[in-house]
This record gives C-alpha cells, structure tokens and sequence, in this order.
C-alpha cells in the first residue's frame, strides 16, 4: 500500500553507544508526486480545508508527535 | 502597499504555560527556514523574476507573513504569564535578562536574523529551487518541532502551518514548470 | 474585565474558513490562470466573504484600516482584543 512515510534501516555498529534505533522514517509529502495540479480535484468542505491547512484532498497529509496518544506519532 | 487585517489566518490555542515550546517555536519566527526569512525571500525575489510567477510570489510571500503572526501569537501565549521562575526553568533565563518577554527575530539557539538567510541569485530557476528547498526544510522543521511538544492544541496549529510548507511547495514547483513553458506541449519523453 | 463571547469565536472561524478557501484558489490560480470553474468558485465565495465581513464589523469593529472599514465613533480600529490576543 502506498505511503508518504519511508523506512531505511541503518548501518548498527557493536560499538555505537545509544541503543540503536533499527528503523528510521522520513516523509516524502504528497507534492512529490503530483506534477502539475489538474483541475477539478476533490476538495474539502471550507471548515474542513480550515482545519485541514489544504483545500485539495490529494494534499492532505497530516503529521502526529509521540506525544499526541491517538496516534502513534510519525517521528523516529 | 499592504493592509493588516485585524484576524489570524487559523485560529490558534495554547493549552498549557510552557516557555520550553516557545524556545523551540522562536526557530520559525527568526531561524534561517523559518516565516520571516520565507516572507522577505519571496517578496524579494518577485523584482527580478518573469512576470508569470510574480503573482505567486507577492501571495504566497504576503501568506507567510500571517503565519508569522500565526508563531509570534503561539510565542506570545505560551510565555505571556510565565513567571520568570519559569522562565528560568525553561531555559530562557538569557533570553529573560536580555529581552524580557519581548519576542526577538533569533533562532532556537539565540543566533539573531541574518540577511544571508535570504538567498537571491536572480536567476528564475536557481530562485524558484530555492524556495521549493526553503518550504521542504521548513515542513521538517515543524515535524521536528512538533516530535519535542506535548500541547494538543499547539500541535493542532503547527500541522496547520506545516501543511501549508507542502502546498507552497507544489505551486513553486509549478511556477517551474511554467517558465519551462512545456505545460501545454505534446511530452516527447 | 472584558472577555469575547462565544459567538465572537464562532463568527470569526466562518470567516477564517472562507478566507482559507480563497487564499488556497489564489495561489491555485496563480498556476492555473485559465481554469474557468476555481474562477467561478473564487468569484461566488469572494461574495460569501463580503457578506461575512459587514456582519462581522457590525459586531466586533472593523478589520482593516486605511479606509477598507468603515468607523463608528469614537475610532475603534485600535480596540481590544487584538488577534494575538484572542
């Protein structure tokens, strides 16, 4: 399934002094793959594009802290 | 010339006394990715770019302007009646004794604004990669930002304005496309 | 002590919805010069948004100043609260 979250596991040395952390993310947000916006996309409703921070769907792609408990959080 | 509008863009909340945040969140308000330097590079830019993309521009660089306002607000609250005990707690005690409350154009590590923050080549292309570069590292800056806050309510308002870094984004990298004027052509490729 | 009622909060959301809106379409059109339906939909809630803003004034002062509001008297252009404030 396709996500605008990627993995990359890092190299783990016996010798690095914090515990490892065996899996990293980063974002590749929605932009990256729209190429030029075509016309008449889906939008969200005003109060919805508002809270949103997009009125455009394809766009939307919120991010959570760790410390946000509904979510897992999108970091480290 | 511009007129003030007596709102803010989004409606921001702070649910907690914290000057730790506001450390962090000052970053966005005189860091070298942060509101201001995005608001003077692309109205800067606009007198020394084809006409087609000075629009995009003046509205997205007068956009960044409210999001400033939207930062020195979250500033505003979350140090507003701290106590300088507080202050102090949070780390801000250099900041206190200098400044007082007072928000000042620095980054989260107290390096005031610089002009070099700003790039201008004047050169359509190496501007508008500039700028897309400029909204990328500006959205993980609110990521980084908002892995460090536990406020709910400020968070609400940093996935705001990161959102916004995605679309800025999508429309440089639009303009792009338009000074390459193979928009409405055949691909060949 | 002065305080914003509810429905302060409530009004000026409306208008910061309809604002976000047609902040988005500008930027959209400013790529998208010839799409003949945002424009529409840009023209429709630019109207919204004039209709939002006398009600607004009427309730809470003007907006913007240099002559984009009108005034009551005395001048109230520089009454609390100010946005930040809020």
């Amino acid at each position: 399934m396709f996500t605008t979250r990627k993995q990359y596991m890092p190299y783990v040395s016996p010798f690095d002094p914090c515990p490892p952390i065996h899996v990293k993310t980063y974002v590749t947000a929605p932009n990256l793959y729209a190429g030029f916006q075509p016309p008449n996309l889906p939008q969200f409703s005003l109060h919805e594009a508002l809270k949103k921070g997009t009125l455009w769907k394809i766009f939307y792609d919120p991010y959570y802290g760790p410390y946000e408990v509904n979510n897992k959080g999108d970091g480290l | 010339m511009w007129i003030y509008e007596k709102k803010l863009q989004y409606p921001v909340r702070v649910s907690t006394c914290n000057p730790k945040l506001a450390k962090y969140l000052i970053e966005q308000y005189g860091g070298a990715d942060g509101e201001l330097a995005a608001a003077l590079r692309y109205l800067n830019q606009r007198y020394s770019i084809p006409d087609k993309v000075i629009g995009l521009l003046t509205d997205i660089g007068t956009e960044e302007l409210a999001h400033l306002e939207m930062i020195a607000t979250m500033v505003y609250k979350l140090t507003k009646d701290a106590t300088p005990e507080q202050l102090k707690e949070a780390g801000i005690a250099p900041h206190y004794v200098d400044h007082d409350r007072a928000l000042f154009y620095h980054n989260a590590a107290g390096v005031p604004f610089t002009a070099t923050y700003i790039q201008a080549k004047g050169d359509p292309i190496a501007d508008l990669y500039e700028d897309i570069a400029a909204e990328e590292k500006a959205r993980a800056t609110y990521q980084w930002i908002i892995n460090m806050s536990d406020d709910p309510d400020l968070n609400d308002g940093l996935r705001f304005l990161r959102e916004r870094e995605i679309i800025h984004s999508q429309r440089f990298r639009e303009a792009v496309e338009i000074l390459k004027e193979e928009r409405d052509r055949k691909k060949f490729f | 002590m002065k305080q914003m009622p509810k429905e302060y909060y409530e009004l000026l959301e409306q208008l910061q919805a309809v604002d976000f809106a047609l902040v988005e379409l500008t930027l959209y059109l400013d790529t998208h010069p010839t799409d003949y339906q945002a424009i529409q939909q840009f023209n429709q809630l630019a109207q919204k948004r004039k209709k939002l803003k006398k009600q607004y004034e009427a309730a809470y002062g003007p907006l913007q100043q240099y002559g984009n509001s009108y005034s009551n008297y005395p001048w109230n252009w520089d009454d609390t609260p100010w946005p930040w404030q809020v």
